[in-house]
């Protein structure tokens, strides 16, 4: 495979082979005094939209997004409509579920928006979801939230909140057609363990952009499964603070890429307390014309967060020509005193080579392109940890992958 | 008893826009359980012909048959042609990231026996493969080719051999840039399979020396995309003893370098 790689140490050039066609790998290791991942937004955070300018796509943070197909959701053209999107909650006992209103004090705790279409959702939706895990509750089973597009436009937000010591996983499937702009709070307690997982599923037309906040108290554990594969264009912002030392976060991300769609999946890792640990791990495969996967990285390590503990890894397999990755990992170091820091992106091309090498030895093409995709997925699938999941991904790919070789 | 039949091959391959013609007619018979060593200078379209045997997409064939007992082998597809019992041992075997080897051979086994082996057996079979060959048994869980030594990548095309059975055998160059250890580990491999008498071999070799681990019935100098002359075993010791300078004169390719090396 002909790889494009980032290793920790080699910044920013790519090293070991040329990149294949329509792929950038881009990548820095900064020791900066002042964090240029903040000040690369083109405004600070805040819940107000009209604290941003409409975006005209140079920015920064949207030079790589097709504007034009936001659907609005961008302008404040995109009006929210009856029936754009059905939430249902499935939760055991002993979890709290309810719906209130904008005022509520608990919405935006983990995390304000840091561009137009988070503040826009913020500005726009009606009711917010609120999910609550009593501190010491440890569920045995997984909450299920199915958000279901029916084909209009909708704003949302949702809060996970989890009480000190508390366990959950929280499974947050995606279907069905919708224009949906969405802000997603995690907030856990002291001691909590929480997995989230959050499938895109959506038709070919849907159109889903959110920021994932999560603020990990100390002790807590969070770890995050994002898996893409349907939509038009999905773009997708998981950030991470702490609350407190001693916290872990681990960011997983699956995406398959079908031709024509667009998926986005921007990371932002603020360490911002000392003593604690990320470890960010995305994988996504390409095929078919026009298929466009971007992954950003941001990791910031700042002044004050000694023994921080990160690694942050992008790659890409791409499975026919005419698919493009752009992949950038940055990590920004305010501070020498770390127990460890590394960033990886690597894009490689499933090549007519190993193609004919597999077939060479009677494994049928098909299956020979199953073999690589099924590989490459397999060890990250297996860090999921929750096995109805890890079964369906598993089903997915194939789907995936008879329907266009 | 299975033949593989070569008749007035002629392929060509695209490079820098023009169409070149590389193999200009070759005619060869392979039987199971002989053993045929080809060998020529560098250039002279050895690989071209292992791979228009396989059926690498480079390489198109303009004219000649090729048939395995009695089927069109220009007609089959890559993965047909290997079930049907052709194994190409490759003198650069390719890295495949995310698949490992024991992955690998199962599913390739599966294809080519056409169901899967028994597990039980399987895992045996293989692990016994692996230790004649002078295989690490954590050889298995690595991914395909990726970051082996040239030796190692050797030595796992052997395995394959061994353990798929093919009717026809070609390899190409196995022989190159091993250390004297190493070829006689993946000599004796070849010979374990050529014992059997049901396999028939094409060694590509550019070098005389694997012909002291694997004795040929027939030697072959291929020269300019052709046979150019045949003989049995002795005709390995005149070119080892006269080179390929001999047969310059008869085309253009790179004649120099040592043949005993
Ligand atoms: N895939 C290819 N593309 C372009 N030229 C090729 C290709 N394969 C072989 N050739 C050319 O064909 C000739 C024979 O090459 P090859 O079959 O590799 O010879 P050998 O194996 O005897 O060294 C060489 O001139 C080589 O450059
Ligand atoms: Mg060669």
């Amino acid at each position: 495979m002909a790889e494009a790689q980032n290793s920790p140490t080699s910044g920013i050039a790519p090293a070991g082979g040329r990149p294949p066609v329509g792929s950038t790998t881009a990548g820095q290791i900064a020791v900066a005094a002042e964090s240029t991942v903040a000040t690369r937004m083109s405004a600070p955070p805040s819940f107000d939209v009209a604290d941003f300018p409409v975006p005209h796509g140079r920015e920064e943070e949207w030079r790589f997004t097709p504007l034009e197909r936001l659907r609005g959701l961008h302008d404040g053209t995109a009006v929210a409509t009856g029936e754009g999107v059905k939430v249902a909650v499935e939760a055991p006992e002993g979890v709290l579920v309810e719906l209130v209103d904008r005022d509520d004090a608990r919405l935006g705790r983990a995390g304000a928006p840091v561009d137009r279409v988070a503040a826009q959702a913020y500005s726009a939706f009606e009711k917010a979801g609120v999910v609550t895990v009593p501190k010491e509750t440890v569920l045995t089973e997984p909450i299920r939230i199915t958000v279901h597009g029916e084909g209009g436009v909708s704003y949302g937000h949702q809060v996970v909140e989890l009480g000190a010591f508390a366990e959950a996983v929280v499974v947050i499937d995606h279907t069905g057609d919708a224009v949906l702009a969405a802000n997603v709070d995690y907030v856990l307690g002291d001691g909590a363990k929480l997995t989230v997982v959050s499938v895109q599923d959506w038709d070919d037309k849907a159109v889903h952009v959110a920021q994932h906040n999560a603020l990990v108290g100390r002790d807590a554990t969070f770890k995050s499964v994002v898996v893409t594969f349907g939509g038009d264009l999905v773009r997708l912002h998981p950030r991470v603070t702490y609350a407190g030392p001693g916290a872990e976060a681990e960011l997983f991300g699956l995406y398959f890429t079908d031709a024509g769609q667009h998926q986005e999946h921007r990371l932002l890792v603020d360490h911002n307390v000392p003593h604690c640990k990320s470890n960010v791990v995305y994988k996504g495969a390409l095929q078919g014309e026009a298929a466009h996967a971007v992954w950003i990285g941001d990791v910031l390590i700042e002044a004050k967060a000694e023994g921080t503990d990160t690694y942050e890894m992008n790659r890409n397999l791409v499975l026919t020509d005419g698919a493009r990755v752009d992949s950038v990992p940055n990590l920004e170091i305010e501070t020498g005193e770390i127990v460890g820091a590394g960033h990886a992106s690597a894009t490689g091309r499933f090549d007519d080579e190993q193609l004919f090498y597999l077939m060479a030895r009677g494994i049928p093409a098909d299956e020979a392109r199953r073999l690589v995709v099924r590989g490459f997925f397999a060890e990250l699938v297996q860090q999921i940890g929750v096995d109805d999941i890890e079964e369906r991904l598993l089903a997915r790919i194939e789907t995936e992958l008879k329907a266009t070789v | 008893m299975a033949t593989l039949e070569i008749r007035d091959l002629h392929v060509t391959v695209e490079a820098d826009n023009a169409t070149k013609e590389i193999l200009k007619g070759v005619d060869l018979t392979v039987k199971q359980g002989e053993t045929h060593a080809i060998m020529g200078p560098n250039g002279s379209g050895k690989s071209t012909l292992a791979y228009s045997l396989a059926g690498h997409p480079k390489y198109t064939v303009t004219g000649g048959t090729v048939t395995l007992d009695g089927e069109d082998v220009l007609e089959m597809s890559v993965d047909e042609r290997a079930r049907a019992g052709l194994f190409l041992a490759m003198q650069y075997p390719v890295e495949v990231p995310g698949v490992s080897v024991s992955n690998f051979l199962r599913t390739s086994a599966t294809a080519v026996r056409g169901e899967a082996p028994k597990l039980r057996t399987w895992v045996k079979e293989v692990k016994e493969a692996m230790e004649r060959l002078n295989m690490d048994a954590s050889f298995a869980e690595r991914n395909v080719n990726e970051g082996f030594s040239g030796g190692e990548k050797k030595r796992h095309e052997i395995l394959q051999l061994e353990l798929l059975r093919p009717k026809v055998a070609i390899l190409d160059e196995t022989d190159s840039g091993l250390d004297v250890d190493a070829l006689r580990i993946v000599s004796e491999g070849v010979n374990r399979v050529r014992e059997t008498g049901e396999v028939g071999t094409l060694l590509i070799t550019h070098y005389t020396r694997i012909l002291r681990y694997i004795k040929p019935d027939f030697v072959h100098v291929f020269s300019g995309g052709r046979i150019v002359e045949s003989g049995g075993a002795e005709l390995a010791d005149k070119l080892e003893n006269e080179g390929y300078e001999a047969y310059a004169k008869l085309d253009g390719a790179d004649t120099k370098g040592g043949v005993s090396a």
